[in-house]
């Protein structure tokens, strides 16, 4: 792959990890191999109480693991010292855990000051650090936890997982306390993030939404953290591997689909008839929709912009294109999901204009494109599984 | 002589004597609460421990300073020793309890986070654990040194240092002169030192807890 250049991360490797809490006769987590590929984010998603955060937490020894090997960047983990392993993965948790009698700024330095850098470098590092997470450091360094919001003291706990700059990050259902629109902007800016960090992060929900959002790819686990599919988001949709991830994924697979695919993935249509309004009579416009059969075509401005749907019998009375017929509505670019095309072409009632990073025409999509475009994925994952 | 006279006559005597309670209390209260948090430190994991090491606190408050003293007398003869030995014991109490109890009120979501970013159980301890439960442990030592200002009075009974010996005195020569004036010195004494070791725990506090966890 070319995205491989870059990559800060290090692959995971889970090899037969097996916890068994003392005093409980069933593993919490059995028998789990998986490896997590460098520089992706993997999400562990499932019901409460499967195991995910126990999976997790073995990764950076919060938990010792009762059987098995865990290989990080190709290092036995359980043969390093505990203390230092963890100085190396960054860690996030719902409640943020910052410490209350530190400022924000002392709580991002922790990390940085277990490993000993000197004074100038951490204060550059907690500056730098706050400005990622977009945090102004002016006005947000000498303040206290409390003294933030749900979301603010998140993003701080991030800043602090990041500050020493590890290779892995292990954020356990980080969001998950903080409400839905700040839960949004949260998960948008980790993405962004991740594609400059390019951290390998394990990623703990039991929000499948989120997982669709957020993951390269999805462990969707079961009891124990048995592994019962471990694949792309798409892949998972299309084709869920039993009736449990069936179940998880939820209805509205189709739907959750729509909001990982792009316009620009998708076969848009671009045979519209399009007329630019200064250089185009009614009359001429008129004649070439005859010619080629059309009833309706859109009106361009002069940089090709859509302005608006004239029909071809407003053309008879009209002097000029300038000001007939029907404005355009909804736009969709070639950058949007196909969700939001779906919105546009139901709003718009029948199909949507597609616009190109500059604004400029460059088609039309159709209900038609949206159904075809997941019945084929639907039809590459099922052959693909078959094929495996 | 009014109250006034007596002790503007007997200054010098009376201020040594305050001096040395609060010397003693002050002294009692420390080496209490460096064993009352090294006991805290100890058990507040365990419940059954916690348990335990606060039940023998509050026996010990239970006993009657009289008979606490009359029993370290024959161990420990007369003066400062039986005395701050006794005021330990009694200070260990409010100060080993609200150790356990600022310990154990610490968000396990802070802990996990420290032991996650890799600090270690020395550093946990110390820079997270106890900083938070450090306005708990204060509260402690304040009740305790209160407590002590009057306890150490009684202490006079084992000829300690203090305040009591002028109360104890006043007390037993009732009748002659300047004898009320002689007790009610000793007390007012008590009640003076008491307000201002207020006002210096309540520097302590201000200088001392983090502006994010002050109340
Ligand atoms: N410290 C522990 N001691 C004993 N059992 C535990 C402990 N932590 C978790 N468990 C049990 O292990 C199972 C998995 O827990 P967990 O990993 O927290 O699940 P999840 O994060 O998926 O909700 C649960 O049944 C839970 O009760
Ligand atoms: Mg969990």
């Amino acid at each position: 792959m070319a995205d491989n250049d870059n990559v800060s991360g290090v692959e995971i490797q889970l090899d037969h990890v097996t916890k068994r809490y003392s005093g409980s006769r069933e593993p919490a987590v059995k028998d789990v191999t998986m490896t997590i590929p460098a520089g992706k984010i993997v999400i562990l998603v499932g019901p409460s109480g499967c195991g995910k955060t126990t999976t997790m937490r073995m990764i950076n020894r919060l938990i010792e693991p009762t059987s098995g090997t865990i290989t990080i960047g190709g290092e036995d983990a359980l043969r390093l010292n505990a203390d230092e392993l963890r100085r190396k993965i960054g860690y996030a948790i719902q409640q943020a855990g910052l410490f209350p009698h530190f400022t924000v700024a002392q709580n991002i330095a922790v990390v940085p000051g277990l490993l000993g850098w000197d004074r100038k470098r951490i204060e550059q590092r907690v500056d730098e650090m706050m400005d990622l997470v977009g945090l102004d450091p002016a006005q947000f360094r000498t303040r206290y936890p409390r003294q933030l919001s749900g979301g603010q003291q998140q993003r701080v706990g991030v800043a602090r997982a990041l500050a020493a700059d590890p290779p892995v990050l292990l954020m356990d259902e980080p969001f998950g306390a903080v409400d839905p629109i700040t839960r949004g902007n949260l998960q948008d800016e980790l993405l962004r993030l991740q594609t400059d960090l390019r951290k390998t992060i394990v990623f703990v929900t039991h929000d499948f939404d989120e997982a669709v959002k957020l993951g390269d790819k999805i462990a969707v686990l079961g009891e124990a953290s048995t592994i019962m599919q471990y694949d792309t988001p798409e892949a998972i949709l299309a084709n869920p591997a039993n009736d449990t991830v069936a179940g998880f994924v939820g209805a509205g697979a189709s739907l959750k689909q729509l909001t990982l695919l792009r316009v620009r993935d998708v076969n848009y249509n671009d045979d519209a008839l399009t007329a630019v309004s200064e250089d185009t009579s009614p009359a001429q416009l008129r004649s070439r929709m005859t010619e080629a059969g059309k009833t309706y075509a859109l009106v361009l401005d002069g940089r090709r912009r859509p302005q608006r749907w004239v029909h071809v019998r407003d053309l008879s009375t009209a002097a000029s294109l300038a000001a007939v017929g029907r404005p355009v509505g909804d736009l969709v670019s070639t950058q949007s999901t196909l969700q939001d095309a779906l919105e546009a072409i139901l709003a718009e009632g029948g199909n949507a204009v597609v616009t190109g990073t500059r604004g400029e025409y460059v088609g039309t999509i159709d209900i038609r494109t949206v159904t075809d475009t997941i019945q084929q994925i639907r039809e590459e994952h099922e052959t693909g599984s078959a094929a495996s | 002589m009014n109250l006034f006279a007596y002790i503007a006559d007997r200054w010098d005597r009376l201020s040594l004597q305050a001096l040395l309670h609060v010397s003693e209390v002050v002294q009692s209260t420390v080496i209490a609460a460096i064993a009352g948090v090294l006991i805290g430190v100890a058990v507040y994991r365990s419940p059954i421990g916690s348990a335990v090491a606060t039940a023998l606190a509050s026996t010990i408050l239970t006993i009657p300073s009289f008979a606490l003293l009359g029993l370290l007398i024959p161990v420990f003869g007369l003066g400062a020793t039986p005395t701050v030995i006794a005021l330990v014991l009694y200070a260990l109490l409010p100060i080993t309890r609200n150790t356990i109890v600022g310990l154990a009120g610490v968000d396990p979501a802070v802990t996990d986070a420290a032991k996650g970013i890799g600090m270690n159980r020395l550093g946990v301890l110390t820079r997270v654990e106890l900083r938070l439960a450090w306005p708990a442990i204060l509260a402690g030592m304040r009740v305790a040194t209160q407590m002590l200002m009057g306890i150490a009075v009684i202490a006079a009974y084992a000829k300690g240092p203090g305040l009591g010996g002028e109360v104890f005195s006043g007390l037993t020569r009732a009748g002659s002169a300047n004898a009320t004036n002689q007790a009610l010195a000793g007390t007012l004494g008590v009640v003076v030192l008491a307000l201002l070791l207020e006002g210096v725990y309540f520097l302590i506090a201000r200088l001392t807890v983090s502006r994010g966890i002050r109340g």
